[in-house]
């Protein structure tokens, strides 16, 4: 394989091996951690706690309840002699915490285990049952641990009745449902016992399906009783798979199981409200724009993203007439509820249902591999419609009154940036929306994200794009914050990065398969270098904004240090030099990593341009990607500029000129030696600590003795770090050492 | 600022820009569409004035009298997948199961007859542009009443309608799996919106969007039905600005007898038969000045919420009401025109 691919591979496990809130864009995520430490606190005990306000007041709560829980698990202590007072003390923390912010699913679990284990009395058990009220969500596990318990009879008959009650009104908050439902044959045992039946009634017509319908309508003919309860389990067994249940129910019923919820009333509502996110700030007095109705927007679902769900449905409403055979084995084609692994996904990729709504995949990684590589226009084209129109209506300053759901969008963006960096590939839906919104955009709102999504545009005609991008990204940029600025020099370093990596592979993939873009590469390439001329016009003009930053600076030479490895790394016929106005800053900089960076990119160039040549003279064709000998002079010309400098101590000669008499005027005496390797402003620091080192003999004068010393200055220099400028100094060797004085 | 130039790029290959990208899939298709209309005016400088179509002639009049005269909520919906004709029937049944699933969850319900509810699909024939657009449906909500003896056809819950009237440039994108009924427009409890829209979007894989109409937009409302020929004035032209202010916004009403709104826009308007951007402009710009003698207060410093004439009214929420009947085309043409617009 070339060695682009292995450069993709490699980068695309840094990639998705980081963190979950640094993809690509670190500095600009900065204040995004911090944010996100701060949350820390509050979000340990409750998720994501929506009100900030009782934050010490909850961390005081937070310790008591660990304590109790940790009594709890230990079980009672025999010898203890206010054990009473203990274990109510305890309960009662518990209790307040639970009906105040819920309990965190580590919490239930543990309590939920003790409560029917039998350790405590039956009250106790009962008082723990009662407030076992999710933060958030109920892990699977537990329930399945607790049912567990159920089997070894420890827990009384009213515990075990209140614990299907429990876990009837607790339904819609537990996490997950496969396990639960393998159990689903000892709940239908259960049944059998009177004064669970009710609840296990009420529970089963929750958890059946169409297979369980099938598989237990059977049994249940010898319940006869015709209780409601079983009616309404019968009825719905009935539903399933009518020609196997003969019995005739009554009409007219609507009501068949007592109210299991009665209990958690309150809390359930608490539970939904703290899932549903923050309440809504105070409205706003608003301007301009027009009012957009309140939002109705997240109809049903309490996420943006739609529940993964195959697309039966739709197809059952085509075939009127159908047997129940077809109805319980879907024959041929294969469930998205069972797709767990690459290996499956790859059998079946033939006859996969797919989803009933597309914005489903975007959850799913193994559904974001099919959607990479189907090309079957339907489905990009619903995933597309929905990633527009979602983004659109989540789009906090998009619409006016939107503003209360800013954690939710910005969750909305990780997500859809997660699955970019996971496929290394942008989706036009998000290119779609950044013509629409950038113009509109504050630069401030969802930073990080935002500039994620520009470095994940997909490769097109630079020409094209400039205009209804960034024209506006330019503005932006110039009227921003240093900050800002360099933000938007890594995205576009990152822009770069991933044009190169597709194109590179898209060159050499082109025999095999069809590329989406019919591009010329001379077309391609013209794009990705008006890209780095961009790049280098808002470089050079940040650079004066910001009166020479270092900092900035540092930035800017990070995405030459893409730029000049172009052909070697991508094997892409390119080679664009970066402009004066960033060269001359970084060799007159005062900061040695800068010109240490500056040293590196120069070598990097200068093997890029050898690589070039050599490739021009082996190949002896004349291929149309030759460089011009413009580029060839550019290069030579720096390169003179800074042996001069640093090396020769001919400054202003032939890189930079500068009249003599206007350098005569500036009063410098010494201005030849000034910029040299030992003068270089930037080393200063490293000089005086050479000079503290080394106990050098007095000068004697003779140049032998000088060379020694300038060579033993550079072998200091190149042990502290400075690699570029070893590299540098050793790929230009050839240049006459002699002349250095 | 250095002028931004791109020097001579290195590779001395020679393209011209358009030579990029030849066969493109249809989403990249698409976006060169966005970029086109992303890089320009949004909407066109010129538009028709709503005419009577001929193809309105075989609408079922008692279904456009039902359309006339009520309040219709906005929505623009990106395209039907795999939505059917033919299957109307089924789909009445699996809404309506799906209605009462919702209303009544956590409870136990019978799945059979015993609704009291009722869910109809019906098309609208004819309610279209052009040939090529797609029927128009109907979806009605009706109680059942409990009694036998009574009228079993209830009272309409909740209405809504799909319509695409010139919907060339969405139906042109987008192949035979899609069904392309930009405008959706509802009427009834908003609780009932909310299930039958997510209903919709569970089955069809389509996406509801409000659809509000900002003040550029009204204004164009405004010209265009004024320029309308209606034989009989059912009602004065009204606008309504609002001035935003705390702690309650001010609206100020201005209603202008139609006839005198006729004369204003006769006098401005040139081209017969269309409607240009500076006329609305001027139209809007006179009845600016107009006010501002009399009560010395700029109307262009607030903004227009609501346009009342006697073809329809529309309000900024993007709640629309059309009274009249010759004109019902027209009008949806427009919104229809916004809608793909937002859904594009």
């Amino acid at each position: 394989m070339s060695p682009q691919k292995r450069v993709k591979n490699v980068k695309a496990q840094n990639r998705t091996s980081q963190g979950s809130n640094s993809f690509q864009t670190t500095l600009s995520a900065w204040k995004v951690k911090q944010g996100a430490s701060n949350s820390k606190n509050i979000s340990k005990h409750g998720q994501n706690n929506p009100v900030g306000d009782y934050e010490h007041a909850d961390d005081q709560a937070e310790d008591a309840l660990q304590m109790a829980v940790g009594y709890f698990e230990k079980g009672p202590i025999k010898t203890s002699q206010n054990k009473d007072k203990t274990l109510e003390k305890h309960l009662k923390t518990v209790e307040n915490v639970a009906w105040k912010n819920g309990l965190a699913s580590e919490e239930i679990d543990i309590l939920l285990n003790i409560a029917l284990s039998g350790k405590f009395g039956n009250a106790v058990n009962t008082r723990i049952l009662k407030c076992m009220i999710p933060a958030t969500v109920i892990s699977q596990d537990s329930v399945v641990k607790a049912v567990s318990w159920l089997c070894v009879d420890k827990c009384s008959g009213s515990t075990k009745v209140l614990f299907y009650r429990w876990l009837v009104a607790m339904f819609d908050f537990i996490d997950r449902k496969e396990q639960i439902n393998l159990l689903y044959g000892f709940f239908f045992a259960s049944l059998q016992d009177d004064a669970l039946c009710p609840y296990v009634c009420h529970l089963l017509y929750l958890l059946t399906k169409k297979e369980n319908g099938e598989i237990e309508n059977g049994k249940l003919i010898l319940f006869q009783g015709m209780q409601p309860h079983l009616q309404a389990l019968l009825s719905l067994y009935k539903f399933f798979a009518p020609a196997l249940i003969s019995v005739s129910l009554p009409v007219r019923k609507k009501i068949y199981f007592k109210n299991s919820e009665n209990l958690w009333k309150m809390a359930l509502l608490a539970v939904k409200q703290r899932n549903r996110g923050p309440s809504p700030e105070p409205l706003k007095l608003m301007l301009g724009q027009a009012n957009v109705r309140p939002l109705k927007r997240k109809w049903n679902s309490l996420s943006v993203i739609p529940v993964l769900n195959s697309s039966s449905y739709t197809k059952e409403c085509g075939k009127k007439e159908m047997s129940l055979y077809d109805c319980l084995n879907r024959s041929g084609s294969f469930p998205l509820e069972q797709l767990k692994s690459f290996p499956q996904l790859l059998q079946n990729i033939h006859c996969l249902e797919l989803p009933s709504q597309m914005g489903s995949v975007l959850n799913n990684s193994l559904l974001l591999h099919y959607i990479n590589c189907v090309r079957d226009e339907p489905v990009l084209l619903r995933f597309y419609y929905w990633l527009s129109q979602t983004l659109q209506e989540e789009c906090i300053w998009y619409k006016v009154n939107n503003y209360e759901h800013g954690k939710e969008f910005t969750n909305f963006l990780d997500t859809i940036i997660r699955a970019e960096c996971f496929l290394q590939e942008g989706f036009y839906s998000c290119e779609a929306f950044l013509y629409k919104s950038l113009p509109l955009w504050d630069g401030l709102c969802c930073r990080s994200q935002f500039l994620q999504l520009v470095s994940w545009i997909p490769f097109s005609s630079f020409s094209e794009v400039k205009p209804l991008l960034f024209d506006h990204l330019a503005q932006l940029f110039f009227t921003s914050t240093i900050y800002f600025k360099c933000s938007v020099l890594q995205s576009l370093k990152e822009l770069l990065q991933n044009w190169l990596l597709w194109l590179s592979m898209d060159i050499h993939m082109k025999p095999v398969t069809d590329s989406p873009l019919e591009t010329t590469l001379g077309g391609s390439m013209n794009s990705v270098s008006k890209l780095i001329h961009y790049v280098g016009w808002l470089s050079t003009t940040a650079v004066r904004l910001e009166s020479n930053s270092t900092f900035l600076l540092h930035f800017i030479l990070d995405f030459y240090e893409k730029v000049c490895d172009i052909y070697i790394n991508y094997n892409l016929p390119l080679v664009v030099l970066f402009p004066p106005g960033i060269f001359y800053s970084a060799l007159l900089s005062l900061d040695s990593s800068i010109l240490n960076q500056l040293c590196f990119i120069m070598h990097r160039y200068r093997k890029n341009l050898t690589a070039a040549k050599k490739n021009e003279l082996v190949q002896k064709t004349k291929s149309e990607f030759n460089f011009s000998s413009k580029t060839y002079q550019e290069f030579n010309h720096y390169l003179t500029s800074m042996v001069g400098c640093l090396w020769t101590s001919k400054p202003f000669g032939k890189g930079i000129y500068i009249d003599p008499e206007i350098l005569e005027k500036t009063g410098v005496t010494e201005y030849k030696n000034s910029l040299n390797v030992i003068h270089h402003p930037s080393f200063l620091s490293y000089a005086v600590s050479f000079l503290m080192l080394q106990t050098l003999p007095r000068e004697r004068g003779g140049n032998r003795e000088k060379g020694k010393k300038w060579s033993w200055y550079l072998d200091y220099l190149f042990s502290q770090g400075l690699q570029g400028l070893k590299l540098f100094i050793r790929s230009t060797e050839g240049i006459n050492y002699n002349n250095q004085y | 600022m250095d002028s931004y130039d791109v020097p001579e790029s290195t590779p001395s290959a020679s393209s011209r820009p358009e030579d990029y990208f030849v066969g493109a899939t249809p989403l990249q298709k698409r976006l060169e569409s966005i970029r086109k209309q992303t890089s320009f005016i949004p909407t066109p400088p010129r538009r028709k004035i709503p005419q009577c179509s001929q193809l309105q002639e075989d609408v079922d009049p008692q279904k456009v009298a039902f359309l006339l005269h009520k309040q219709w909520t906005l929505y623009s919906l990106t395209p039907l997948y795999k939505f059917s004709y033919s299957n109307l029937k089924e789909y009445s049944r699996l809404l309506n199961a799906f209605i009462v699933a919702e209303k009544q969850k956590g409870l136990a319900v019978e799945v059979g007859e015993d609704f009291n509810i009722k869910v109809i699909f019906s098309t609208l024939l004819g309610m279209k542009g052009t040939q090529r657009d797609p029927e128009a449906f109907l979806v009605q909500i009706l109680s059942k009443s409990q009694l036998p003896s009574e009228n079993r056809e209830g009272k309409v819950l909740w209405t809504g309608w799909f319509c695409c009237i010139f919907g060339d440039s969405l139906l042109e994108t987008v192949s035979e799996d899609f069904t392309c009924l930009p405008l959706f427009l509802a009427n009834g409890a908003e609780s009932n919106t909310a299930i039958i829209g997510t209903w919709f979007q569970k089955t069809f894989d389509c996406y509801f969007s409000p659809l509000a109409i900002n003040a550029f937009n009204l204004s164009w409302m405004a010209a265009m039905w004024t320029a309308c020929k209606v034989d009989h004035y059912v009602a004065t032209t009204e606008f309504l600005w609002s001035v935003p202010c705390s702690p309650q916004s001010l609206d100020i009403s201005y209603a202008i007898h139609p006839e005198d709104a006729k004369a204003l826009w006769d006098s401005i308007h040139k081209t017969p038969g269309e409607v240009t951007q500076e006329e609305v402009d001027l139209f809007m710009d006179c009845l600016y000045s107009h006010f501002h003698r009399h009560f010395k207060i700029h109307l262009s410093a607030t903004r227009l919420v609501r346009v009342s004439t006697s073809v329809a009214s529309a309000h900024t929420d993007g709640k629309i009401k059309i009274l009249c009947h010759k004109y019902l085309i027209g009008v949806l043409a427009y919104l229809t025109e916004l809608a793909v617009f937002q859904i594009e």
